[in-house]
């Protein structure tokens, strides 16, 4: 029977969550690396027993952290992240240019096809590749050093590369999100990249449909119809039909189209789930209400999920790593939150219920689906 | 010479050492000369205390011996002789910070 398990990061530590397929009862391990803030933990689709993890604090700097046996030990890797030449300058909050700067990783992406291939996206934004398993780490500068580079300016959380899909239908098509520049993708195996935004509009910048420069928060990919993205920006939930080419809103009936996470079905290319948060400034779900919503049509149709959420005196908020599926039928639904609950819909979304309720406040959560 | 090391705890837990730590030095004992040789036999320790580039000290850590602050003296000082004759332990310490 095939089991789940479920990676956690938090402000404080990495937490392992396991379960058979039926995703009642769970086993909890950790905290891994306690004390410290775990971005993102991530594993390799081509074996599963690989893992990455990215750890840092302010005290410390950045360290990644590898397991080679699922989770239960761990070894520290590479942790020298060097633009490639000259930095140049981005735009600081007072709109002054500003020497780019490393601060941390905020997502690895593993290879599907190498374990020793792992992608990352850090603050200030830019993308690096490990090919040896993350002892060495190399940046692929035609991203940092794209024309528009000058004018890209940090949303509140830092100047991040918070988000990497690769294509699994096109080697060396990449997609990448920003905060707050935008969506940009590469076919060439990241040497050259274009911004992918028109269609989206952002009241909050001086040409709410300029080239670059939108908050996008999260886009999402399923892998049997790789030309469909789906985006959570600032505000509006977007679709691409045409890889990223262009974009239109499918907001529809959402109470709030402010979040964070996006995440498609792993069976239902056009069933997308969504956590609306009241504002960009009242990060916390409308009416106190935690409420997953999901489309069944690709958007513009949603339907409030909330059996097992709370539903009264509820504010806390899911960020836009924290939101994951695993691939077993019934699907599952996975999402972590700012009060350190972490919550399973083992049926794509109609029933809800914690598999662990007092963690630090949850950054990020994968999911794998093991045989 | 033998110089005493003492971590803050999570750079022990990520070195996977318990305890005070001795470092043989090769020539003067200074900031420099200790962190390198920390380094050296702890790797993973790179970039925790100071840049792996610059080398300069990382904001929230300090550097701390005999009841005084060194963190702002310049890493090719000689450490106090207290320090570079195993009497005393140089002090890697987390800033407080954070409230």
């Amino acid at each position: 029977m095939s089991r789940v398990r479920v990676l956690i990061g938090t402000r404080k530590g990495a937490f392992v969550a396991t379960s058979d397929g039926k995703r009642e009862r769970w086993d909890v391990s950790g905290p891994y690396f306690g004390g410290w803030e775990i971005y993102h933990v991530k594993g390799s689709p081509a074996d599963p027993n690989r893992l990455y993890a990215s750890q840092s604090s302010s005290w410390f700097g950045q360290v990644i952290q590898r397991s080679n046996d699922g989770g239960t030990t761990w070894e520290p890797t590479g942790n020298k992240f060097l633009y490639d030449g000259p930095t140049g300058t981005h735009l600081w909050y007072d709109g002054t240019p500003h020497p780019w700067a490393f601060a941390r990783v905020w997502h690895l992406e593993p290879s599907p096809v190498d374990p020793d291939i792992v992608y990352a996206g850090v603050e200030d934004a830019a993308l690096f590749r490990s090919n040896d398993g993350g002892q060495t780490w190399h940046e692929l500068p035609g991203l940092r050093t794209h024309e528009s580079a000058g004018s890209w300016q940090p949303g509140a959380g830092g100047m991040c590369l918070h988000t990497i899909v690769l294509d699994p239908a096109r080697p060396g098509r990449i997609f990448i999100a920003i905060s707050a520049a935008g969506v940009f993708r590469s076919d060439d195996d990241a040497k050259t990249w274009r911004p992918m935004n028109r269609g989206l509009r952002s009241e909050q910048i001086p040409n709410p449909t300029a080239e670059v420069g939108h908050c996008v928060h999260r886009i999402a990919m399923h892998r049997s119809r790789p030309g469909v993205l789906f985006m959570q920006k600032h505000w509006d939930v977007m679709r691409s039909d045409d890889a990223g080419e262009s974009w239109r809103e499918v907001s529809g009936n959402l109470p709030s189209d402010f979040g964070f996470p996006i995440d498609v079905h792993a069976h239902e290319p056009e069933t997308i789930y969504v956590v609306p948060i009241k504002s960009d400034s009242e990060h916390y779900p409308p009416d106190g209400k935690l409420r997953v919503y999901r489309s069944r049509t690709g958007g513009n149709e949603w339907e409030a999920l909330t059996r097992g959420l709370p539903q009264r005196d509820c504010y806390v908020n899911v960020l836009r790593d924290a939101m994951a599926v695993d691939a077993l039928d019934p699907c599952g639904v996975y999402f972590g939150t700012s009060g350190g609950q972490v919550y399973v819909s083992p049926d794509a979304g109609d029933n809800w219920a914690p598999i662990v309720q007092h963690l630090p406040a949850v950054v990020a959560v994968e999911v794998q689906t093991l045989p | 010479m033998i110089v005493r090391v003492v971590l803050p705890q999570h750079l022990r837990t990520l070195a996977q050492v318990n305890g005070e730590l001795k470092l043989e030095i090769e020539g003067g004992a200074t900031q420099r000369s200790v962190l390198d040789a920390l380094e050296a036999r702890y790797p993973m320790l790179r970039g925790t205390i100071r840049d792996q580039v610059t080398q300069q000290r990382r904001a929230f850590v300090r550097v701390f011996a005999c009841e005084q602050d060194l963190s702002n003296e310049s890493p090719d000082a000689p450490l106090p002789d207290a320090v570079a004759t195993g009497a005393e332990p140089l002090l890697v310490v987390g800033a407080m910070a954070g409230g």
